[in-house]
């Protein structure tokens, strides 16, 4: 019995190292292990047995048993893995078709500009502050100290819709109208970014409607120092750590003593280049300290208060910095203008 | 303003300092120099030649044959030119000499006969054509014969010389004359100022005889001199004078009106000089003129005055347009023997209304218009009788007739040296603040840090404390300000929740696919009226429209952002962009008033156009044209991002597809629309089929809630039940949907709709709509009664509103 058992083992092992397929290994099963296979057989003439033979005999049989279970069923799991990774091979895809493109969609280059500079100065604890694009005369005009019949009035010629109503020429109305409603009771720090109007043709460099960006800080002893430090950090956070910035004198009717500041050429680095006509320097902005008639007129001491204003083109520092040659692309919208700025 | 730097060193000495260094000086100072011009750069080897002999070519009609003396040789040149002529002084360009244009001088034969070198005409020598004098425009120019043969004919003709541009702004009008711009560059360089000849020999017969001044106007005319002088003889001006007039840009015309430009360019006080035998009378009279009133300007235009505009009469007749233009009656002439010479202050205001309303824009008109120094008018005025005695022959009469009533009062400004010093952040010292006002050469008064300025009458423009503020600070330099920041107290900046708000609804439509746009405010009338939204409309009476537009391109402000959103859009799809998702947050002008008194109201709006494929995989033959659903969807989920439940109604909105636009409404209030372009607008855009969305920005702003509060995570199972019904074809899904919620009450959470069906398996007229309905009490097991029970009487109440049955 001992014999045909071992037998039976080597028979089956056989068996399963010669088959292939799941199916071969369920009819072994089946065929050894089953009900009515030879070792149940086996077991069934074991009343025959002595009794000294009988547990013997019993053991064999299930370590056989065993042997075969375990064979079956590691041989089981090597063919499932090989008949799961012919599945996958079969899969096989090409990585290399473009995908399914997903809309994407984007900020206006103006408005990534203009939230850049917000940004900045927010972080230098300036306030946003917005207001009309049809202004009063008044606000547009007269409370920025340039009165009716003021020569100045020339450089900014204006779209009007009645003789006290016009579009805005810049967005220092802002400030006026936010001056005015403190009226004198407390510091202002704040920009107005918006969109303004002159009456100027469509071309390369000029255009009916662009943006400005403004600031206005107003407290007890602003000095023109102070002016000169946070226009040195916007422009170096703006263009890069590297540049210089300088300030020369000039002229604007709400702010005494007025500057325009330039930024040392990125192309040339100061050396002198077409895009700085050859001087190095750049024009980024104006500015100045607040005249003493804006702040009188908004309700603010000027022998208290004194304070600074500065006012800058979005589309100009656009320009600047992605080298934009043509203002009218921020009005144009071609999507392939577009595109190229929300890569950034 | 051009500034001959030959020019300016008879009153300053600039020294060593080249013109690229003292432009960099005034421009940091604080006059912009816009450019620095070389007046012939190129030109070299250019000398007076004396013609010693001049005769026919013999085998060309139109040539000459000449013997030039150059000082060293005598050279055979051939000359063109009509106007040579033998015993000229000319300029003549050498062998080796090269001029503008990079033109080079080479012996040559012209027609079998040796010419060695070239006789020059002024245009060939670099000089621009409309400041070459017209009886030497066509031929070459001769020289005074006063010049020495063979020297340098470049600088003789100035051509040496280096012109600054000064952009100049309105406050810095003194520096429209060379005085002005030499106290600047006296300032800047700290060198003394040497002031012109002002000296007249005036002979024993006075001026009073011969005429008499009358000022109707004071107002207009504070200060009116005349000054008489014989004996004139017009003929060229001297050669330096020339020069520098056409370095300046002004054509030399002959010594008297030469002198009168001269002097307005050297002192910034125009003058004019009258014929006195053709000015008609012996008497001037200053006045408004007449409305109505003709008179002949010296460009031969026939004007029509105002009587805001000023003249100056002969009793009678007009005689020139004050401070603009003289009158054709009594214009100078070659055979003018006395000039009767005006200085005057004339009003700022009436010179500019004048200039304007005639379009007139003279160097005269535009230093008038700014106000001419006080202090220089008379002085001017005697500076050119000066000038007309030593260069015209003239014989200055004695005294000069003048109304006088001019304030010549110097300014007096106060400043401290600690004031300064806050204000600009500085620590400038008492003495520093002594030195910055000598070197301006203002007159002032000090008392310890305490100092009072007599500002001198040139600078008009400094008139307050801070004025002087800037004069210390940019004599001091701006360079050497310090850079310091803010020494108030610290306040947080940020975002309001709105200006957040506003961010974070244009980052949704980016992320959803769409791309911004910026287009213009001003639009066309017609488009100013298009697809305006009907709760826009309501307000609306009629669009703001520009008093005076540049075009009707750019007249009148939008009502809705999508005209001109569209308009770029189909500039896109013109060439070859066929697939677009735009959108655009802006602001709509609202006017409640037929005639606008009042500012409009603005109203910020988010609008959105989208045209052509929307999902696209090509090799997987994936194409899905954009349609209502697809904006819709990206409206819904906007509005699911701000949590705001808005209702969509089918509506009628002018210019849009009648049947494929719904009205967006959030409880009552309409807020816009979405939906397809009328097949007419899309074909006036020249666009295929295009979807929009128009919404009120301002309203989502006004209703959202700025906090979302936190929704728990249920904790207990949903149930699902779908529901299909049959109804009327004309039965919108939404209306069904609204039915559903009622009827089956807080315990469903959500309905979709799954399915929409119409065909065959359905009766004529009908279609089925499948909806699936959550059910869910975050705070306990539903049963399966409570849920039947709700299902029941959905059933009821669609059946009874809509008719609606089961689908079988």
């Amino acid at each position: 019995m001992k014999e045909r058992l071992q037998e039976l083992q080597t028979e089956a092992l056989a068996k399963v190292t010669e088959s292939s397929t799941l199916s071969d290994l369920q009819d072994i099963r089946v065929a050894y292990l089953g009900k009515k296979g030879p070792i149940t057989e086996v077991l069934r003439g074991m009343g025959k047995l002595s009794p000294e033979e009988r547990p013997v005999i019993g053991e064999l049989a299930n370590k056989v048993r065993e042997a075969i279970a375990n064979e079956l069923d590691s041989k089981k799991a090597k063919l499932e893995a090989e008949e799961l990774e012919k599945k996958l091979e079969k899969e096989t895809i090409d990585v290399t078709l473009p995908g399914r493109p997903v809309q994407v969609g984007g900020p206006h280059l103006l408005t990534s500009i203009v939230e850049e500079i917000e940004d900045l100065f927010i972080g230098m604890g300036f306030e946003i502050r917005e207001g009309p694009e049809v202004e009063t005369d008044y606000y547009n005009f007269e409370a920025l100290n340039l009165p009716k019949g003021h020569p100045a009035r020339d450089m900014q010629d204006s779209f009007y819709i009645t003789e006290e109503l016009l579009m805005r020429t810049h967005t220092s109305p802002v400030q006026a109208r936010t001056m005015g409603q403190f009226n004198g009771s407390q510091p202002v720090k704040m920009i107005c970014p918006g969109k303004v109007y002159r009456r100027d043709t469509d071309d390369a460099t000029h255009s009916h409607q662009f943006t400005q960006v403004e600031g206005l800080y107003v407290d007890k002893d602003v000095r023109m120092s102070d002016l000169k430090g946070v226009l040195n950090r916007f422009a170096k956070q703006m263009f890069g750590e590297d540049r210089e910035i300088r300030l020369r004198p000039s002229f604007f009717p709400f702010t005494e003593p007025s500057v325009e500041m330039d930024i040392s050429c990125k192309v040339c680095n100061g050396e002198g280049c077409s895009v700085c006509k050859g001087t190095g320097w750049i024009e980024i902005l104006g500015g100045g300290m607040v005249h003493p008639r804006v702040l009188e007129m908004a309700g603010y001491d000027p022998k208290e208060y004194s304070g600074f204003a500065f006012g800058m083109g979005p589309e100009r520092i656009a320009m600047l910095k992605y080298g934009v040659d043509d203002i009218r692309h921020f009005y144009t919208n071609d999507v392939r203008f577009l595109k190229q700025y929300h890569k950034a | 303003m051009f500034v001959s730097l030959n020019w300016l060193k008879n009153y300053v000495d600039i020294g060593n300092i080249t013109p690229e260094e003292l432009a960099e000086k005034i421009t940091k100072t604080g006059i912009e120099v816009e450019g620095i011009e070389y007046v012939a750069d190129k030109s070299s080897n250019v000398v007076v030649g004396y013609v010693k002999e001049c005769e026919k070519h013999p085998n060309a009609d139109k040539l000459n044959l000449c013997q030039v003396d150059v000082g060293e040789e005598v050279l055979q040149i051939i000359c063109g030119a009509p106007n040579i002529a033998q015993g000229q002084k000319v300029a003549v360009a050498k062998p080796g000499a090269v001029l503008p244009g990079n033109f080079k001088i080479k012996k040559a034969k012209l027609r079998g006969v040796e010419s060695n070198g070239m006789i020059c005409s002024l245009q060939e020598l670099g000089i621009e054509e409309k400041f070459v004098p017209k009886e030497v425009a066509d031929g070459i120019f001769v020289f005074p014969n006063d010049v020495e043969i063979g020297s340098d004919a470049l600088s003789l003709l100035n051509l040496d010389d280096a012109i600054l541009e000064l952009g100049l702004t309105p406050n810095r009008s003194d520096a429209l004359s060379m005085l002005g711009v030499a106290y600047e560059v006296a300032a800047i360089l700290d060198v003394p100022i040497n002031l012109p000849d002002e000296n007249v020999e005036q002979v024993a017969d006075k001026a009073d005889q011969f005429v008499d001044v009358k000022v109707e106007a004071t107002g207009l005319n504070p200060y009116y001199g005349a000054f008489v002088v014989q004996d004139i003889k017009v003929g060229p001006s001297p050669l330096w004078m020339r020069n520098y007039l056409i370095a300046a840009g002004i054509r030399p015309i002959n010594n008297v009106v030469d002198i009168t430009n001269y002097v307005l360019l050297e002192y910034g006080q125009p003058l004019h000089a009258f014929d006195y035998d053709k000015f008609g009378s012996k008497e001037i009279v200053v006045r408004r003129a007449q409305d109505g009133e003709t008179m002949t300007t010296l460009d031969d235009q026939e004007r029509t005055l105002k009587s805001d505009h000023l003249v100056i009469t002969n009793g009678h007749e007009v005689t020139a347009l004050a401070g603009v233009m003289g009158g054709a009656n009594s214009e100078v002439s070659e055979t003018t023997t006395t000039v009767l010479l005006e200085a005057a202050y004339f009003n700022p205001a009436a010179v500019r209304t004048a200039s304007k309303d005639h379009g007139l824009r003279s160097e005269s008109s535009t230093r008038f218009e700014k106000g001419v120094d006080p202090d220089r008018v008379k002085r001017a005025g005697l500076r050119a009788c000066h000038l007309l005695s030593k260069y015209a022959n003239g014989k200055v009469l004695t005294g000069v007739v003048e109304l006088d009533e001019l304030d010549r009062s110097e300014k007096q400004v106060s400043i401290t040296t600690s004031r300064i010093n806050d204000r600009l952040g500085t620590d400038i010292s008492n003495d520093e603040i002594v030195d910055i006002l000598r070197k301006l050469n203002f007159t002032f008064t000090q008392e310890e840090e305490s100092f009072t300025i007599s500002v001198p009458t040139r600078r008009q423009d400094i008139t307050i404390f801070e004025d002087m503020v800037e004069e210390v600070a940019r004599i001091y330099g701006y360079d050497n300000l310090p850079f310091t920041l803010p020494q108030g107290a610290s306040q947080a900046g940020g975002l309001t929740k709105l200006q957040q708000l506003k961010r974070d609804i244009k980052q949704f439509f980016e992320s959803v696919g769409l791309m911004e746009t910026i287009t213009y405010s001003l639009t066309t009338k017609e488009r100013a009226e298009l697809l305006v939204s009907p709760e826009v409309k309501q307000d609306a009476v009629t669009p703001v429209s520009l008093s005076m537009p540049m075009s009707e391109e750019h007249s009148t402000l939008r009502l809705s952002i999508l005209p001109e959103l569209l308009s770029s859009v189909a500039y896109n799809v013109a060439r070859k962009q066929a697939d677009l998702g735009y959108y655009e947050v802006g602001t709509v002008f609202i006017s409640d008033e037929e005639q606008v008194t009042k500012q409009p109201k603005e109203k910020l709006r988010a609008s959105g156009a989208i045209t052509g494929d929307w999902l696209v995989h090509p090799w997987q033959q994936e194409k899905k044209q954009v349609d209502f659903y697809v904006v819709k969807g990206i409206v819904e989920a906007l509005f699911d991002t701000l949590n705001l439940s808005v209702i969509y109604k089918q509506a009628k909105v002018d210019g849009m597809h009648p049947g494929r636009t719904a009205q967006v409404l959030i409880g009552e209030k309409l807020i816009g629309f979405i939906g397809q372009l009328h097949p007419s607008v899309q074909k006036d855009f020249d666009l295929k089929d295009t979807y929009v969305f128009d919404l009120d920005l301002d309203y989502i702003f006004h209703v959202h809630e700025n906090e979302p509060s936190f929704e728990k995570i249920a904790r207990f199972p949903s149930t699902s039940r779908d529901i299909a019904l049959v109804v009327n074809e004309q039965v919108n899904a939404g209306e069904v949907q609204a039915t559903i919620q009622q009827a089956g009450g807080d315990l469903i959470k959500e309905i979709m709709v799954f399915d929409v069906y119409q065909g065959e398996h359905l009766e004529a007229g009908k279609k089925s709509l499948a909806f699936s309905l959550l059910y869910l009490d975050p705070t306990r097991t539903l049963t399966d009664e409570e849920v039947e029970e709700s299902y029941q009487k959905i059933l009821e109440a669609v059946k009874e509103r809509h008719q609606a049955v089961l689908r079988g």
